[in-house]
């Protein structure tokens, strides 16, 4: 497993290929969009999707935090999905995880899924956060210096044998950073959509996510999704949210 | 009139088979007689009787089916409820059945209520057939199971005498099949005293067929048709030969709009959508003579299908351009020659085609084949001498998958409390299910209730509860709704609407996936013409016609491939190996086979031919199992695979029905290595967890067992924000849960889909010790075709014959020099 460097507004960061960000400087780890408790909204819903999402996005984390371990982690909103959650939390493993964020200071940045957070749970909440120039938001405004979560990016690259390959990225243009989602259970957005595309106001370079390493990718060297193109023919901006 | 029965499980004699006098008249005013077999089946129904009819197309099959129906309700009256169910694979059979069935009822005046019962059945229909049941309902599986959803299912069929299932061949392989399977066990329920009629083509093997009609098969009718004129099958060889490679067939084109000029009404047939648009557009350029001539598949829009089939009906048309779309059912009277362009691939699928042709029993159906490279000429003579002996490569009956099972199940209990015991021995009353046993239905049925997982944390949002008396009930009723938007197996590829201009009309569908591969400026052939993708916009995939006219630059895009079968292969094969027979081919072919003796080898029957020669900076190697596409592919994948191991530098690999070619920058110089039986076991496992047929079979059987919703054009702004990747369910599910009834209803499918893989692993252990190297300095005549396809695979799709022609003529003098 290999990180790759990236300055945003002049700090060092440091992208893992599980889709984390680093902070060296501040010993800080950055996850967004655990979504916990997707699994639970879907099956209260009547749609039975297999209950290990709390298992395997708890594992991702329990790996992170095992390979950084950090002095802080911060949780970039969307962490608990929905009502379900804190009930899910209480049969599935409250401890295991309440463990986990007492191993370090721990701060939930809230968003738009994130109902009450159990204070039993541990950790601090707050709405945003800021530290050293750099803005941790749940969702983008596009301003300088934000670090932001929400959209869930992913990008799709054409490779030689004209296969799509299709990750989770990072999409940054040195001034701003989004994060890709962590949980096991949520989808993406294309990062040439309005939506996302549109928080840039020049280029930007997506940073796919390798099984060891992170790829590098101009957004103009992407290849777009079909709903992508909307823009070609409107160019009204959309305000999709993502699909979570 | 004829009373003899043509039956060979021997029916009592001194039936009674008269008919009643206002029938016989009926009959008499037209100047028709009964077929012995329309009377048999009316006598069966007298008895009681479960019967099977195998007749040709054209035999009066549809009418048999509902004779006695009729009779019975002109002695009895009508007005009691559903007393006929009759089931259709296709909507727009069903609704042609409808019509057809007007004309003797209104000519006869018997007071019968015929309705129809479709997806395409407006609601307002559907109540007033709820008030007042017809006395005759025609409607299709997904229908049926519809109709079985509803809680007054048990007293709208109680009154039911007749099921009759059509084209029972096309359906009972299939996962319609399954499911339609199910539906019958259910309705055996409702209506004990119902009789139930399949009707089928002509099929080699009848006894599954009679086990799907009934669990006690030897109780079933089996009533055989007259056999009709045999069918009259030529090959089409222009003078100007024989393409080398290729799957269009333009060269013949000229050849095939003579025919149609010489005919009254022609249907062309093709393998694929991508060959239906090209060759269409070939004889439009041609057509001087501006003859009606029209295109028809399954992703143009519905209204225009429409238009095309009721023109063709009225007799409008010279000829339409078909896929797989029009093989069956309607009858279109005056259509007296069909065309196969391209490998007829199946024997039964070339029948069903030819019976297109000629609904008269007496005379012969005419038919003309038209093989598009020398392959196929081998593959057309194969068919046509596999038709001229009856030899049909059977219909079975397949074993049910779990998420058929699971869907069925959620509709049981849609329309009432059930018990598990009872249902479990009227499942296993299915034919598909007959080997269910007691263990996996139970973990279906847990699947339903709770999602089935080892981790038991949905007891909450349960949607089956048992309630004290042991019954099952759906814990919330709004399951049930959702069971109705998603019931049926068919599973497509997520599609969008491709429409002309931003407020233009629509022309159809197209696979998302293609669009994908799309920039604007891009041009492509669709709906018969050349359209330029201009973009996207809400789902709908916008086009214009292009200012100036200019060739296609992606050629179409593919849909419907279907692999050669093995019977069909081991006719090819037998032709290959027995050089006796050489001498009654076709010349160009004669040539061709020469010079591969020649050139290389064609190999001992038994023998696997591997060919290794370098061509370019690249190493090739081109082996010869004849096992079909899908087959080769995989035995592509597995070859670089080991390949890779070996240190042999694989590039890259291209499968065709008869042949695979993997090439690398090391030459092989021992292909017997690569070839052994372990192959398979070695990398099978593994290559197929990650395989996308896996998690494709996975996506059919989630949305069908109803874990997750199904995508519907039109209906995707809604579903988005609830949809989640079935590939990351599978991903999870195969790490936490690898045994969970759903992974295992997906490999079922997958191995179900490549039965061409039992046909690898035959041929693997039947050429052990049997591989046949030649060694070459150049590509032989028989690589040509595999070779020249190399680099214009589009995806999915093929490049046009007139690209390839120059590469083609190349590698051809290479070949010979």
């Amino acid at each position: 497993m290999s990180v790759l460097p990236l300055r945003v507004c002049g700090r060092e960061l440091l992208l893992d290929p599980a889709g984390a960000l680093l902070w060296p400087d501040e010993k800080m780890l950055i996850v967004a969009d655990l979504h916990i408790g997707k699994a639970a909204a879907l099956a209260r819903r009547g749609l039975m999707a297999p209950p290990y999402e709390f298992e395997e996005t708890l594992a991702r984390l329990e790996a992170l935090i095992e390979r950084h371990r950090p002095q802080m982690v911060v949780s970039l909103g969307d962490g608990l999905h929905g009502a379900e959650a804190a009930a899910l939390i209480e049969e599935a493993g409250f401890d295991r995880l309440s463990a986990l964020i007492r191993r370090q200071l721990w701060l939930w940045v809230t968003g738009n899924h994130d109902t009450a957070i159990p204070l039993a749970l541990g950790g601090a909440v707050l709405p945003r956060f800021e530290r050293a120039g750099l803005s941790f938001v749940h969702v983008p405004s596009g301003r300088e210096g934000e670090i932001a979560g929400h959209l869930h990016p992913v990008a799709r690259i054409a490779t030689p044998a004209r296969r799509i390959q299709r990750r989770r990225c990072f999409a940054s243009d040195g001034r701003r950073l989004l994060l890709p989602a962590l949980g096991a259970f949520t989808g993406g957005l294309d990062v040439l959509d309005p939506a996302i595309a549109g928080l840039f106001p020049g280029p930007f370079t997506a940073y796919l996510l390798g099984s060891r390493r992170v790829f590098a990718v101009p957004a103009a060297r992407l290849t777009p999704e079909p709903d992508a193109r909307r823009h070609l023919l409107s160019c009204r901006r959309s305000s999709r949210r993502p699909a979570a | 009139m004829s009373e003899t029965l043509i039956d060979p499980l021997g029916l009592a004699p001194g039936l009674e088979t008269a008919l009643p006098v206002r029938f016989a008249r009926w009959f008499d005013e037209r100047g028709w007689r009964p077929r012995a077999h329309q009377l048999a089946m009316l006598a069966l129904a007298r008895e009681g009787r479960d019967a099977l009819l195998l007749a040709p197309t054209g035999g009066g099959k549809t009418l048999a089916g509902f004779l006695p129906s009729l009779v019975e309700l002109a002695e009895t009256g009508s007005g009691c409820g559903i007393h006929t169910l009759y089931v259709s694979p296709l909507k727009a059979l069903a609704a042609d059945i409808a019509r057809n069935l007007e004309a003797p009822i209104q000519e006869m005046r018997l007071p019968i209520a015929i309705a129809l019962r479709t997806g395409d059945t407006p609601s307002s229909a559907r109540a007033r057939q709820r008030r007042r049941p017809p006395d005759v309902l025609l409607t299709t599986p997904e229908s049926l199971a519809l109709l079985l959803s509803y809680p007054d299912a048990q007293l709208q069929f109680s009154k039911l005498r007749a099921i009759v299932l059509d084209e029972l061949h096309a359906l009972a392989e299939s996962k319609r099949g399954a499911l339609l399977a199910l539906g019958l066990a259910r309705l055996r329920r409702l209506a004990p005293a119902a009789r139930v009629v399949g009707l089928s083509a002509t099929i080699a093997e009848p006894r599954s067929l009679l086990r799907y009609l009934s669990p006690r098969p030897e109780s079933v009718a089996l009533v055989q048709g007259e056999p009709g004129a045999p069918p009259e099958v030529e090959i089409l060889l222009p003078g100007t030969g024989i393409p080398w490679a290729g799957h269009y067939a333009t060269h013949a084109a000229p050849a095939i709009l003579d025919l149609i000029r010489r005919h009254r009404t022609s249907i062309v047939f093709v393998n694929t959508r991508a060959q239906a648009e090209v060759l269409f557009g070939v004889l439009w350029r041609l057509n001087d003579d501006n003859l009606p001539i029209a295109l028809h598949h399954g992703s143009l829009d519905v209204e225009q299908r429409r238009k095309v089939e009721a023109a063709m009906a009225s007799g409008r048309l010279r000829a339409v351009v078909a896929t797989s779309s029009l093989d069956l059912g309607i009858d279109w009277g005056d259509v007296d020659l069909v065309v196969q362009v391209g490998a007829p691939k199946s024997v039964s699928r070339l029948l069903q085609r030819v019976g297109r042709a000629n609904h008269r029993l007496e005379e012969p159906s005419r038919a003309v084949l038209v093989p598009a490279n020398r392959f196929e000429v081998l593959e057309c003579l194969a068919a046509r001498a596999a038709i001229a002996e009856g030899a049909l490569d059977g219909s079975g009956v397949a074993a049910g998958g779990f998420d058929v099972l699971a869907q069925h199940i959620t509709g049981v209990a849609c329309a009432g409390p059930f018990d598990a015991d009872s249902l479990f021995a009227e499942v296993r009353e299915a034919a598909p299910y007959a080997d269910l046993s007691r263990a996996d239905f139970d973990a279906v049925l847990d699947f339903v209730a709770t999602g089935g997982y080892a981790l038991k944390r949905y007891e909450r949002y349960r949607r089956l509860v048992r309630g004290p008396d042991g019954l099952w009930r759906l814990a919330d009723a709004r399951l049930a709704r959702r069971y109705r938007m998603n019931v049926g197996t068919i599973v497509e590829a997520p599609m969008m609407r491709v429409r002309l201009g931003l407020r233009g009309r629509r022309l159809g569908e197209v696979e998302e996936y293609f669009v994908s591969t799309l920039t604007p400026g891009d041009t492509f052939l669709f709906a018969g013409r050349t359209l330029e993708f201009i973009g996207i916009r809400e789902d709908e995939v916008i086009v214009r016609v292009p200012r100036r006219a200019r060739e296609p630059k992606v050629p179409a895009y593919a849909g419907g491939k279907l692999p050669l079968t093995s019977a069909l292969a081991a006719r090819v094969n037998a032709i290959l190996a027995d050089r006796r027979r050489w001498a009654s081919l076709p010349m160009p072919v004669q040539e061709w086979l020469e010079a591969q003796v020649r050139r290389s080898s064609i190999g001992e029957a038994g023998e696997l031919l591997v060919e290794t020669f370098p061509r370019g900076r690249r190493h090739f190697l081109v082996a010869y199992p004849l096992a079909g596409r899908n087959a080769h592919q995989t035995l592509g994948i597995l070859l670089t695979r080991r390949m890779e191991r070996m240190r042999l530098a694989p590039l890259g690999f291209v499968a065709s029905d008869y042949c695979i070619a993997v090439w690398g920058r090391v030459p092989i110089t021992r292909p017997e290595e690569l070839f052994t039986p372990d192959l398979l076991a070695d990398d099978f496992e593994e290559w197929m967890a990650e395989s996308s047929l896996l998690r494709r079979a996975f996506r059919n059987c989630a949305v069908v067992a109803g874990l997750v919703e199904r995508r519907l054009p039109g209906r995707e702004k809604t579903g988005r924000q609830v949809m989640i990747s079935t590939d990351l369910l599978y991903d999870v599910l195969r790490k936490h849960e690898p045994e969970h009834v759903l992974l295992r209803a997906a490999r079922a499918e997958a191995a179900q889909s490549m039965t061409d893989l039992r046909r690898l692993s035959d041929l693997l252990h039947a050429i052990q010790g049997k591989i046949k190297h030649v060694p070459l300095k150049r590509i032989s005549p028989f690589a040509v075709a595999i070779i020249a396809g190399i680099g214009k695979e589009f995806v999915g799709g093929e490049a046009l014959d007139q690209e390839l022609e120059a590469a083609v003529e190349e590698l051809v003098a290479e070949a010979l020099a």
